[in-house]
């Protein structure tokens, strides 16, 4: 993996105190697509948020290209966050504008296109998502499935080198997961960009990605290809990835001793 | 005994210093956001359909309210003045009472009360629900400054809206008092108009509390932009800094009106 987009080094970060991340190494090459897996509450989309510059780590840095990515100004983070284009989980399309208008935001805002080249593109990239015909519908007027596919078209509108995907299949049906899916895949490789991928969607991340990374205490646990990791016999991973109810991640929070808990008050 | 009345006064006092803390970290953070706010309104006064859009949203939209508002204000301003100033034979000077009134104090502050009730909550909401459901974020990752985009937008549509609400709500109060005073009760109209016309002065109170409908403008649509833009994303979150936009707007225009009102007056 030489020529990575997007590398992290030794990265620790936190709230009040309370490290989220021990200390992660992650390289991202160039034209694959990388997802990032782990439990609820693990920091995967706290990873997206430091490789977009919303966070700033305690120690450690992530690079995007020869850039340090927290060492930024002002300035130069937008130039870099112009090269990113990210998918959030719940789409977060502007809901006082149009389709047509949440994917011509970004091309409003930094070009000065007319309106008839702002048109053709929009309408390719609704039509790549296959939602041309809905590009009068307000963002309100749209299922989950279909608002997803609308911010996708939106965070590929600049043609990015970057594409961040926040747990892109949470929510839907198998049709419109078996949609996202492929809609990954296809956008990756035909805009030549690099595709982050934080999900915990086992099933459907295997079928179409690179390489996988498991994080888990605030590490990364493990790494490799999906067949690699399919086979892998780390107890984590093998739970993880065969959704095994108990293991190294307990079912239960942890809690006093049962017993002791039911019977507090009375005499033992 | 003694212990536990010291652990007890020391957690109070703990509790207060801590909310203390806590509310010159949020003056220290809005007045950030006002700083942030006009450094970006440049780059939002040049695309002046952005503002236009918002003087729609707050200003056009809160019509109906002020402008029924004020005529009824007008209109109890007269029936309440004329009981008075019948009882003095100066039945005439109720022109003057309704205009000073409105144009000087009544105009400018129920206006800002009743703008922060019904577009500053809107703007809290509207920032609020944009920030839980990630818009603010997503902007930012388009590398759009939400603060250019939607903060300043809002902050110079409320800032323009105001002085204009606050003028016609002074207008549409002296209507309503005029045909409370003259066709109803019967005071000569001749006399209304001559005698506000005489006593009303453009520097003194037109300008005067044209200043003030400018400062509530500010102070108003700055505290319901900063509530939305530091409210916690969640529906909790969201309705108590609306709750907190109406408490904190009209206990701003109420002391500043005082504290402008003993400047203008001495």
């Amino acid at each position: 993996m030489t020529d990575n987009i997007v590398q992290i080094d030794n990265l620790s970060f936190g709230y009040k105190g309370r490290l989220l991340h021990k200390g992660i190494n992650m390289s991202f090459p160039r034209g694959k697509i990388v997802a990032i897996m782990g439990g609820s509450g693990s920091g995967k989309t706290t990873i997206l948020r430091l490789i977009g510059g919303q966070l700033k780590p305690v120690q450690g840095e992530v690079r995007v290209g020869d850039k340090v990515v927290h060492q930024q100004g002002r300035n130069d983070l937008q130039k870099l966050r112009r090269k990113m284009g990210m998918l959030f989980q719940q789409g977060a399309l502007f809901t006082d504008l149009s389709v047509y208008e949440n994917v011509a935001f970004p091309m409003r805002e930094h070009t000065s296109l007319p309106e008839s080249m702002i048109r053709d593109l929009v309408m390719m990239k609704l039509n790549a998502v296959g939602l041309r015909g809905a590009r009068d519908l307000m963002a309100t007027e749209l299922s989950g499935g279909m608002a997803r596919r609308v911010a996708l078209a939106r965070a590929v509108a600049l043609d990015p080198e970057i594409i961040m995907y926040d747990e892109p299949f949470a929510g839907l049906d198998p049709i419109s997961m078996g949609v996202i899916c492929n809609l990954i895949r296809n956008l990756n490789d035909a805009l030549g960009a690099t595709s982050l991928v934080v999900t915990h969607d086992v099933k459907e991340a295997f079928s179409f990605v690179d390489y996988v990374y498991f994080i888990a205490d605030g590490v990364v646990a493990a790494e490799g290809t999906p067949a690699e990791l399919r086979e892998s016999t780390l107890p984590f991973v093998h739970q993880f990835v065969h959704g095994e109810v108990d293991g190294p991640v307990p079912f239960h929070y942890a809690a006093p001793d049962y017993r002791r808990d039911m019977l507090r008050g009375r005499d033992v | 005994m003694f212990k536990g009345v010291v652990s007890k006064l020391a957690s109070v006092l703990q509790n207060f210093g801590h909310r203390l803390i806590e509310q010159f970290w949020r003056l220290g953070s809005a007045s950030r956001l006002f700083g942030y706010t006009l450094a970006s309104s440049g780059e939002s006064l040049r695309r002046p359909f952005l503002v236009i859009r918002e003087i729609y949203f707050t200003g056009v939209l809160s019509l109906i309210i002020i402008l029924v508002s004020a005529f009824f204000v007008g209109m109890v301003l007269a029936l309440q003045g004329y009981n008075t100033l019948q009882k003095y034979g100066s039945s005439e000077a109720i022109g003057v009472l309704v205009a000073l009134s409105l144009v000087r104090e009544l105009g400018p502050v129920v206006t800002a009360l009743l703008f922060a009730g019904r577009a500053g909550t809107a703007i809290t909401a509207e920032i609020g629900l944009m920030k839980a459901t990630e818009q603010l974020s997503a902007m930012e990752m388009m590398a759009v400054s939400p603060i250019a985009r939607v903060v300043a937008p809002r902050f110079w549509g409320g800032v323009i809206s105001m002085p204009l609400l606050a003028s016609l709500f002074s207008m549409v109060g002296i209507l309503g008092g005029y045909l409370v005073a003259v066709p109803l009760i019967g005071v000569d109209g001749g006399a209304f108009w001559s005698q506000m016309q005489a006593s009303v002065d453009f520097r003194e109170d037109v300008m005067n509390g044209f200043i003030k409908s400018c400062v509530f403008g500010v102070a108003c649509t700055m505290i319901a932009l900063f509530e939305g833009y530091d409210a916690p994303p969640t529906a909790e979150g969201v309705s108590r800094a609306t709750t907190r936009t109406v408490v904190n707007s009209s206990l701003a225009v109420l002391g500043l009106d005082f504290v402008m009102t003993s400047f203008m007056i001495s």
